[in-house]
């Protein structure tokens, strides 16, 4: 079947099979930084937007997004590199895999919530493990740029 | 002590590779893999001990787009091992490609190769297999000298005499000690006897098993893989394949995370195999599930310990007996359960007057273990540490005061660690610190809050080691370019770690110029000096010595070759930040006017190349406390607080250090609280995903402090010792006594889950 | 994963109703535990573009559509004022925010897993489902029922001013549940209690013996904890045994009827 997905903002059309997951497909299309970790819907790592809300693209399929805005962290850069930073200077980056799932995640709590609790934070990216880092350095990460945000407002 | 201030070396700069992770660029083995891979899936057996009686691929080979389905009949006959360590291996040559005898639900039965994944999946339905169900050895109390043999074959071979014996079950055996452990025992006020049980746990690197293969425009065997162990890895291709090492390049791309699982050459021979059989690129995924079954998880071991004290809390003796599990293939399991006895007993060097360590590893017909992040001493330190929890307790003392009456010091010899000097320990100045961070004197008492909800401490201590002396060899080259820069090159593994750059940071110390004028490389077999990987904590201490002397060594070159230009001595020259000087004339060679003028009619390479290794391993210490709440009604556990203090020597670059310190604890309160590898009783594994295997998120874990005390180690690059695995020892502990404290109940089997709280179960 | 030959973005109830007369056809709700079953199913029939993803008022209470999504549910102010924050509590801790922004609550409750927190608040509220061809039954009667072909196009929530409380035990705080149990106190009715995770499906527990019917006092609480305790059936699974979750019963019993009078 052909879909057609406005992919990072560009309308992408292609031919998809009925079960063809939109993980499958945006990666297929250029947005390597989706990533796959468990297989079972838990990990968070394959985390897009599907019209500005953040889910799980490893259980979407590409069908089901047929008409609908798809954006990955390749089409959120400007926005990532506002923030990415501070966790680069935590160390929290460490292996990296998990990064473009927590990022993204952490940018829709962000357009949620700008000024969340440290415990809104861990709420919202319960979601998104990560093995290496131990999230205290991401959460350090988070609250300074939050931080130099609102030293930059005042 | 206060370490010296450096320039470079000592502060939390980014990780090189930060920004591109973080901003998700295709740098991993799935993004960077060329398309058009033959897929490649392993059928594998669902019975934990059988034989293949009949296997028709006829059907398989049907499938369209099907290109090759292998079977036992159709690999090399020479037994290999996987375990990425230094040739030659303590672990037993005991694998094939394929086997006919199955030896763990996991253990693959066949290879299909396949132009795309559905085909590939369709086709290993269609093979058709009879197996021959036989019993199982699925009880590691039970391997020994079971009739039912593992490892039945012939040809099974230990390169190494590690004390095993393949009629027995029996993968390595030994018993060594210090002084009369059942005199002073004799003699002891107070004798415990007790029995810790650690079970298997994954890795669970977010990026699971995978590689890459392809034959380059010399028909070499090109391997690209997500591994710890780029040398190690050629060198098992070659003996698995039976192709000479000089066809063969491994190289790693960024890793996804490793903690030791990828220290195990867990997938590579399979495409390798393909790409031989078939002439094509191969690729193989492993699925999460995969990685669960059939990965490299932690050794099960129990550990069987006798402690023996005066009533004043004078440890005087530790009679310690490991059981180690290591499954289906012998692997790591030689080597790993050392450490769970040499890693814990020089803890109580203080006052210890004998020790005895002895252990058996045993083959089961269960996943086969390997490496993972503290690889046995992880395993001792939960055994070590909880019976010194329950030494004070029983003798009503703090369990702090304890440790700072028996713990090891500066200076002394260590028996228990092979007679090595303590020359860099700040442990006790860890405890210090930690008690006063964490607030023991007000935290250590319980507190009732009401609803059956406790809260209570903990406290265990740690080390491990910073190398493994006088086998691991790291190296590291250094080049000059014509701007200026330098090249590293290094055959050590980043692995997420930050090896790279703190690597990088040292050469800039070394060079006196900015990080940023260092370009690391790694790894790559055809490119990297050797290096024996990225393992045994052994990255900082060992192949950082080698970048400080290839550093030193290349600035000798520069040298020399200013001075013949100036036509004046050696002497008579000085290595600065802007070039070489005569301090005589004031004349300058830049770095760049230099390394133009060896690039005409010169006959010097500005490059050098060390190798290193090290006669000792010194051990890096820590102190952990834990405060829970637990919930004595349900048995829930929530971690409020973990506070540590860590002495790595002189951490390169603290922000990195710091969180592999906070990765680590969070997975030893995994360990702790919920990681299980598990078999139903036909020993089938039941933790396959992480619907079955929780990993701890980040409402798990509470709050994390880390400090750090810092010692300066001689023999280390900068006075450095190693972070990476120390990091994972003292949670389970200091929680097992912390739910002591709240319970009443000593848990000596791990995971402490909610039902074994809440129904008084050890 | 599951594999679908077809998929159908369905224009109307009736047409997904038709296309899910096929015994190969299934509904796709979230998809999240849907994928993880293996094997190859005719025609996935997305519900997505018939407008089920809201909530509203009606003249009884409230209409769930089947395709609002756990993460809506968890948000939504009235329901959550209605239930002195239940739905956040119960919802909250399933997976991750990208996994309830997926999941459906029709998914959920046509599911009846049993590791259910979903099946177990609702319950409490005494919800019924309406179902395309039956109509409107009572969930605790869907509950009981097999899967069939019919589509589930709303949960009716009643307006029931109730008080609530909801607990649940978990190994790990993303996990499913060791155990659920949610208890009600309707206006004017006796308390409402469900167990959940047992770890079979959730089912409310009777207060045949009217331990209750004197009020909720800590001491009546005690012995319609045990009483629960023992009329609960409870099985093991590799996160609990059957002993341990009677034992749960007990105590998230005493907790959620405690609740109930703070």
């Amino acid at each position: 079947m052909t879909i057609t997905i406005q992919l990072n903002g560009r309308p992408v059309t292609a031919e998809v099979s009925p079960d063809t997951l939109l993980l499958d497909f945006v990666r297929a299309h250029g947005c390597a930084s989706v990533k796959c970790g468990c297989e079972t819907a838990g990990c968070g790592l394959c985390t897009v937007f599907l019209d500005d809300v953040p889910v799980l693209s490893c259980s979407v399929l590409a069908a089901r997004a047929d008409g609908h805005s798809v954006t990955t962290l390749e089409g959120l850069q400007d926005e990532a590199a506002e923030f990415v930073g501070f966790i680069a200077d935590q160390g929290a980056d460490q292996c990296g895999f998990c990064n473009p799932g927590f990022v993204m995640n952490t940018i829709a709590l962000l357009r949620d919530n700008p000024d969340p609790t440290d415990e809104e934070i861990r709420s919202y990216l319960a979601g998104n493990l990560c093995r290496c880092s131990g999230y205290e350095g991401q959460l350090r990460g988070i609250r300074s740029f939050l931080n130099s945000r609102k030293e930059g407002a005042q | 002590m206060s370490g010296k201030s450096y320039r470079v070396v000592g502060h939390s700069l980014r990780k090189k590779d930060a920004m591109s992770l973080l901003l998700g660029k295709p740098v991993y083995l799935d993004d960077v893999a060329p398309k058009g891979a033959l897929v490649v899936k392993l059928l594998r057996s669902p019975h934990p001990h059988a034989l293949i009686e009949t296997i028709d691929t006829t059907n398989a080979l049907k499938v369209p787009g099907v290109a090759a389905v292998y079977t036992y009949k159709d690999v090399p006959k020479t037994r290999f091992a996987i375990a990425g360590q230094t040739y030659p291996e303590p672990s037993p040559y005991d694998r094939l490609i394929l086997d006919r005898h199955l030896r763990f639900a996991g253990d693959p039965v066949a290879i299909i190769a396949a132009e795309t994944d559905a085909a590939a999946a369709r086709a290993m339905k269609l093979i058709k297999v009879t197996y021959k169900i036989l019993p199982a050895v699925l009880d590691p109390h039970t391997a020994k000298d079971n009739p039912v043999l593992v490892h039945p074959e012939e040809d099974w071979f230990p390169p190494c005499n590690v004390g095993g014996d393949n009629r027995r079950n029996l993968v390595a055996s030994e018993v060594g000690g210090d002084g009369d452990v059942e005199a002073v025992l004799a003699d002891c006020d107070i004798v415990l006897d007790r029995t810790y049980h650690t079970p298997a746990c994954n890795q669970a690197m977010m990026e699971t098993f995978r590689t890459y293969t392809a034959l380059d425009g010399y028909g070499r065997l090109r391997v690209l893989s997500s591994t710890q162990i780029v040398f190690h890895a050629r060198r098992i291709l070659s003996r698995a394949l039976g192709i000479p090492k000089s066809r063969i390049r491994v190289e790693k791309p960024r890793i996804g995370g490793g903690f030791g699982a990828k220290q195990t050459a867990v997938c590579e021979v399979y495409p390798a195999f393909v790409t031989l059989m078939t002439g094509r690129p191969a690729k193989l995924i492993y699925t999460r599930e995969e990685s669960q079954i059939a990965g490299s998880p932690r050794h099960e071991m129990e550990v069987h310990l006798r402690l023996g004290a005066n009533r004043d809390g004078h440890i005087r003796a530790l009679d310690v007996f490991t059981l180690s599990n290591t499954g289906a293939y012998g692997e790591h399991g030689p080597t790993t359960v050392g450490l769970s006895g040499h890693k814990s007993i020089p803890l109580y060097t203080g006052g210890l007057e004998a020790f005895r360590f002895g252990f058996d590893v045993v083959y089961t017909n269960l996943q086969p273990a390997g490496a993972y992040r503290g690889y046995g001493a992880t395993q001792g330190i939960f055994a070590v540490e909880s019976a010194v929890n329950e030494l004070a307790e029983t003798l009503g003392m703090d369990p702090t005061a304890i440790r700072e009456q028996n713990m090891v010091r500066e200076g002394m010899r260590m028996p228990a660690y092979y007679g090595e000097p303590n020359n860099a320990c700040a442990l006790d100045r860890c405890m210090a610190r930690c008690k006063e961070l964490f607030d023991w004197e007000h935290r250590y008492p319980v507190r009732d809050m009401g609803d059956g909800r406790v809260r209570a401490a903990g406290v265990a201590m740690a080390m491990q080691g910073s190398c493994i002396s006088n086998v691991d060899v790291g190296s590291a080259t250094i080049k000059l370019n014509e701007d200026g820069g330098y090249n590293l090159l290094i055959g050590a593994a980043d692995m997420g770690t930050g090896c790279d750059t703190i690597l990088a940071q040292m050469a800039a110390e070394c060079m006196d110029c900015p990080v940023e004028d260092v370009a690391v490389f790694g790894a790559d077999t055809d490119a990297s000096p050797y290096d024996s990987g990225s393992y045994a904590s052994s990255t900082t201490y060992v192949t950082g010595k080698a970048v400080e002397l290839a550093c030193a060594q290349l600035k000798q070159k520069l040298c020399a070759l200013a001075a013949q230009k100036l036509g004046v001595a050696e002497s008579g020259v000085e290595f600065t930040p802007s070039g070489v000087v005569c301090p005589a004339d004031g004349r300058v060679l830049t770095l760049s006017d230099l390394a133009y003028a060896a690039q005409c009619g010169s006959q010097t390479a500005l490059e050098a190349t060390v190798s290193h290794s090290s006669p000792v391993s010194p051990p890096p210490f820590m102190v952990g406390m834990a405060e829970v709440e637990v919930d004595t009604l349900t048995g829930e556990v929530r971690v409020l607080d973990y506070k540590a203090v860590v002495d790595c020597g002189q951490p390169i670059n603290p922000a990195l250090a710091r969180t592999q310190a906070e990765g680590g604890i969070v997975q030893g309160i995994g360990m702790a609280l919920m990681e299980n590898v598990t078999y139903d009783r036909h020993g089938k594994p039941v933790e396959r995903s992480f619907l079955q295997y929780r990993l701890p998120t980040r409402l798990d874990m509470g709050h994390l402090q880390v400090e750090f005390e810092q010692s300066n180690e001689p023999t280390g690059p900068f006075g450095a010792k190693s972070i990476g695995e120390i990091v994972i020892n003292t949670p389970s502990p200091a929680i097992a006594h912390a739910i002591y404290r709240a319970t009443g109940v000593w848990h000596r089997s791990l995971p402490i889950t909610p039902e074994k709280i809440a129904m008084g179960k050890q | 994963m599951l594999q679908f030959q077809n998929y159908v973005r369905a224009q109307s109830l009736e047409q997904a109703y038709t296309l899910n007369q096929n015994r190969r056809a299934r509904v796709l709700g979230g998809m999240l535990w849907l994928r993880t079953e293996g094997g190859t199913a005719g025609t996935a029939i997305d519900l997505s573009a018939l407008g089920l993803d809201t909530i509203e008022r009606t003249g009884e209470g409230w209409a769930i559509g089947a395709m609002v999504s756990l993460r809506t549910l968890e948000r939504h102010p009235e329901l959550n004022a209605m239930t002195g924050g239940a739905f956040a509590k119960a919802l909250a801790p399933i997976v991750g925010v990208q996994f309830r922004n997926l999941a459906t609550v029709g998914g959920s409750v046509w599911g009846r897993f049993g590791f259910s927190d979903v099946l177990t608040l609702l319950l409490a509220l005494d919800a019924e489902v309406e179902l395309y061809h039956a109509g409107r039954i009572p969930l605790a009667q869907f509950a009981e029922l097999a899967p069939d072909r019919d589509i589930l196009v709303r949960v009716l929530v009643p307006d029931a001013p109730v008080k609530l409380d909801y607990q649940a035990a978990r190994i790990a705080r993303t996990d499913l549940p060791l155990l659920t149990c949610a208890a009600a106190l309707p206006q004017d009715a006796p308390p409402r209690l469900i167990i959940g995770a047992r770890p079979m499906r959730a089912m409310p527990v009777a207060d045949a013996q009217g331990i209750l019917s004197a009020g909720l006092t800590p001491e009546a609480i005690r012995a319609f904890a045990d009483y629960a305790a023992g009329a609960v059936p409870t099985g093991t699974n590799s996160r609990g045994s059957a002993e341990y979750r009677t034992h749960l019963v007990k105590v998230l019993t005493t907790r959620a009827l405690g609740g109930l009078i703070q």
